[in-house]
């Protein structure tokens, strides 16, 4: 790892959770000096129960402040685990690095008389399992980045997609993931709208790529699959489509496809709509949202509308029924997540058909700030109105970050503009819904494997 | 010709995060870096703990050859900077031959600065700044059993402790009414005094060496008063003065040190300095002020590197501020701010005697906080300095705070800027 880049793992703290009890700190204590005395924890909680936790704790800066006014060169930035070291063997106890530090992650240890700072204990903290309300954590997605980032990228750079949009990532990683040996095909929608089809007449990936109709993509696909299995060639065959593509008119060959159990690895970007043309409304838009065919107001004729008035086709859930390889759903607010599904999916699809449906939040359509992606994506899964499970015909059915205690589900609505005119019976028609769909996908969790 | 487009002189904290700074910016354009320093780059600030023998001279050095290579540095040690040509654009060196650059940083630092005192010249003493003085030192006083320090800096009060610890009868004589003055109060210089007394040490401030002569054990010092010193290791530590004579015949503006702006430029185009040898707006005040500390040289190297690498991201400096930490026989004193109380301003002092704590802070008449001194009292320095920096009302917690500024420091933070 060089000067700079790099992802690390890093300890994140969720102030709302935490109740001050400092078990934390009594756990840092415990593990750094043998004693109990929080006084001398790495890791500080300040604040009061009035005015909220917080945290004062090395932040192991990318650019840190205490290294670069160390005269005796006793703290180093450790490129590779991304701790900033401390050497005592160097360290002359001058504490200029307490004066450099504007976040008190550094700080002189009254017990042994040296300034002491947090390590993450070699990568396995002693203050996150000891927190018993789950406000700190240790996030290690770092090395998926690091990895993914050494994997070559398959899609030609500069993609023309919406400002915000997490539809990039998604074809960028899971193409690095798959790799070279892989066909791609890409049905009418966002993804080729972005550029996988090309540009003056070379196409925008690095493997071949093809452009099916909406109706025939699973079809098209599993005969391209199995002329490169009699040539002798292990190749994965990858579909990237739309809600719409796959749900609607689709939705046929896909079908077909998957009960013939073709070795083919289908990827739904599901942005609940048609959102590449103009955002109308697909089989997978929700209940009361607004799209371009479900306007608000006065409709054609003079009808009164206030947004779609069907519920959504859960489309999983019905690929579960034609007994694939495997089936999962996934959010880019959750990548470790999503990479353990596509590890697997990949290895379901060199035994036949596995499917993974991808919640894509869409900036443009769905009428929300072009940084809120992420947000948007993990309130949707923290209220429940998405869940992540997989599935495959042994184990069956289980949630994969199933939520103990979530929200309501306005505070997934009230992200986005597409959900601003509801009416509390709609809001509440919704809520309704995410109950019977988490008790609909619970019962075929608890469902024995076969 | 050799040519460089950035051409960055000295090699400690100043030049180094220069470096940085521009190579965060510009990964590939030439850059050269020229000390007349023959080591690899080192803190004057770690030179008492050579002396000491705490610090080994080869663990000391900030960067090796394998950052440079890396970085795309060109590292030319052991050659100074003999005069600068901004008209032209080209530095000259010590053997005549010159570089030209685009860009020039001047980070040269400081030199002792010798006073002058008739028969100094005459006899032989120890200075401290560069490795070498330290090595020279650190062998002196393993022999030293009467020695004198002149200046009550910090420089001189650390090279006195080691005295005091190698056994040498040490004597500290300082012009000044008390030790560390100007980094440390009376209350707190007086536990630093108490301390080296308590150790043996013979403390005579207020005190002027007038005359030096050679003598069988070294030399013969006679102070303002009459009496005579013996010394067999004589350390002057008398302050610093920028290393700027380079500038002789060159248009660059200079007082008492190189005078810059808010970006760390000099009056003349293409050249920046930094560090010990700049001389910048204080925090304070809009006066251009000395601040030859190590926290602020990286904060204005880091200035002129992004200022010369024309990174976007350049925010002016804010003004110095001083900013001291002292250790002494296993105790701490650490000094953020100004000293001075401002015009309506409140100084509130803590002091128990039986610990040795001492705690002062000082404020202004809207209650912002302009200055913080402890000596056994830690808090964390750099949470302080923001406080100041970014003058926050303290009206509401300006008690809890006094009571506990470690804690309430933190807290403070953790709203503020976390």
């Amino acid at each position: 790892m060089g000067m700079f880049g790099g992802a690390y793992n890093t300890i994140a703290f969720d102030a709302n959770k935490c109740d001050g009890c400092g078990d934390c700190m009594t756990a840092c204590a415990t593990a750094k000096t043998g004693t109990v005395d929080q006084s001398r924890s790495r890791i500080q909680i300040v604040g009061s129960a009035d005015e909220g936790f917080e945290l004062a704790l090395c932040r192991q800066c990318a650019d840190p402040k205490c290294v670069t006014v160390c005269p005796a060169a006793a703290l180093t930035k450790n490129y590779a685990s991304g701790v900033i070291d401390w050497n005592a063997d160097k360290c002359v106890d001058c504490l200029l690095c307490t004066v450099g530090c504007a976040y008190a992650g550094i700080a002189l240890d009254a017990g042994t008389g040296h300034v002491a700072k947090c390590d993450t204990c070699d990568g396995a903290p002693a203050c996150v399992p000891a927190c018993p309300h789950d406000a700190l954590t240790y996030v290690t997605t770092s090395r998926i980045y690091n990895e993914v980032g050494d994997w070559e990228d398959l899609f030609a750079p500069g993609l023309a997609g919406c400002q915000g949009c997490n539809t990039e990532l998604l074809m960028r990683h899971t193409l690095r993931r798959v790799g070279p040996d892989t066909v791609l095909a890409t049905p009418p929608g966002c993804v080729p709208g972005m550029g996988s089809v090309g540009f003056n007449g070379t196409t925008g990936t690095k493997i071949p790529v093809f452009h099916p109709l909406l109706t025939n993509t699973a079809a098209m696909l599993a005969g391209v699959k199995r002329q490169y299995k009699r040539v002798g060639r292990d190749v994965t065959a990858l579909a990237i489509a739309g809600d719409g593509g796959a749900s609607d008119v689709g939705f046929q060959s896909l079908s077909g496809a998957a009960e013939r159990n073709e070795q083919i690895l289908f990827m739904v970007v599901d942005n609940e709509g048609y959102m590449n043309t103009g955002m109308q409304r697909s089989s997978c838009t929700p209940y009361g949202a607004w799209t371009s065919t479900t306007p608000i107001g006065k409709g054609p004729g003079n009808i009164p509308s206030q947004g779609k008035t069907q519920d959504a086709k859960n489309l999983p859930l019905i690929m579960v029924n034609h007994r694939c390889e495997y089936v999962a759903t996934a959010s880019t607010a959750y990548m470790d997540d999503l990479y353990d599904k596509l590890d697997k999916a990949i290895q379901a699809s060199k035994r036949g058909f596995a499917y993974l449906h991808v919640y894509s939040p869409c900036t443009t359509g769905w009428r929300f700030p072009t940084d809120q992606n992420m947000e948007v994506a993990r309130k949707a899964v923290e209220t429940n109105f998405v869940m992540l499970w997989e599935y495959n015909p042994t184990d069956g059915l289980h949630f994969t970050r199933p939520v103990d205690d979530p929200l309501p589900v306005t505070e997934y609505l009230k992200a986005m503009g597409r959900f601003r005119h509801l009416s509390p019976d709609q809001v509440s028609h919704i809520q309704s819904k995410v109950v019977e769909n988490l008790a609909f996908v619970k019962q075929m969790a608890h469902r024995e494997a076969i | 010709m050799e040519q460089t487009k950035y051409l960055v002189v000295g090699s400690s904290h100043a030049a180094l995060e220069a470096v940085t700074a521009i190579r965060m910016h510009d990964p590939d354009g030439s850059l050269t870096l020229l000390t007349r320093d023959p080591h690899l780059p080192y803190s004057p600030t770690v030179l008492p703990y050579v002396v000491s023998g705490r610090s080994a001279p080869d663990a000391i050095f900030l960067r090796d050859e394998k950052f440079f290579a890396r970085q795309k540095v060109q590292l030319k040690r052991g050659t100074a900077l003999k005069a600068l040509h901004a008209e032209r654009n080209a530095a000259e060196l010590a053997d005549g031959s010159e570089i030209a650059y685009e860009k020039i940083l001047l980070a040269t630092g400081a030199a002792p600065a010798i006073p002058p005192i008739p028969g100094l010249d005459q006899v032989s003493y120890h200075v401290l700044r560069t490795l070498d003085d330290a090595t020279k030192l650190n062998a002196a006083i393993k022999n030293s059993k009467q020695a004198v320090v002149l200046g009550a800096g910090l420089v001189g009060m650390h090279a006195a402790e080691n005295l005091v610890k190698a056994g040498a009868s040490v004597t500290i004589v300082e012009m000044a009414k008390q030790l560390t003055d100007g980094y440390f109060d009376a209350i707190a210089a007086g536990l630093i005094e108490k301390a080296f007394t308590d150790n043996g040490a013979l403390i005579l401030t207020g005190s002027r060496v007038v005359k030096l002569a050679p003598s069988a054990t070294g030399a013969t010092l006679t102070l303002e008063n009459g009496t005579t010193l013996e010394a067999d290791l004589l350390l002057v530590a008398t302050g610093v003065k920028p290393n700027m004579e380079y500038l002789a015949g060159s248009r660059v503006e200079h007082d008492r040190g190189i005078l810059v702006s808010d970006t760390m430029q000099t009056s003349v185009a293409n050249v920046w300095s930094a560090g010990d040898c700049a001389q910048a707006k204080g925090f304070y005040t809009d006066a251009k002020i000395m601040n030859a500390i190590l926290p602020d040289a990286t904060e204005q190297g880091r200035i002129a590197g992004m200022a010369m690498a024309e990174d976007p991201g350049l925010k002016k400096y804010p003004g110095g501020v001083p900013l001291n930490t002292y250790h002494f026989f296993g105790r701490h004193a650490i000094s953020v701010g100004s000293s001075k109380v401002p015009e309506g301003g409140e100084m509130v002092t803590r002091f128990d005697e039986a610990s040795g704590r001492y705690l002062k802070a000082i404020f202004s008449a809207d209650n912002r906080l302009t200055g913080i001194y402890g000596v056994n009292e830690f808090f964390d320095g750099g949470v302080m300095c923001q406080l100041i920096l970014r003058r926050v009302d303290l009206a509401p917690v300006k008690e809890r705070f006094l009571a506990n500024p470690l804690a309430v420091g933190r807290e403070l933070m953790s709203k503020l800027w976390r």
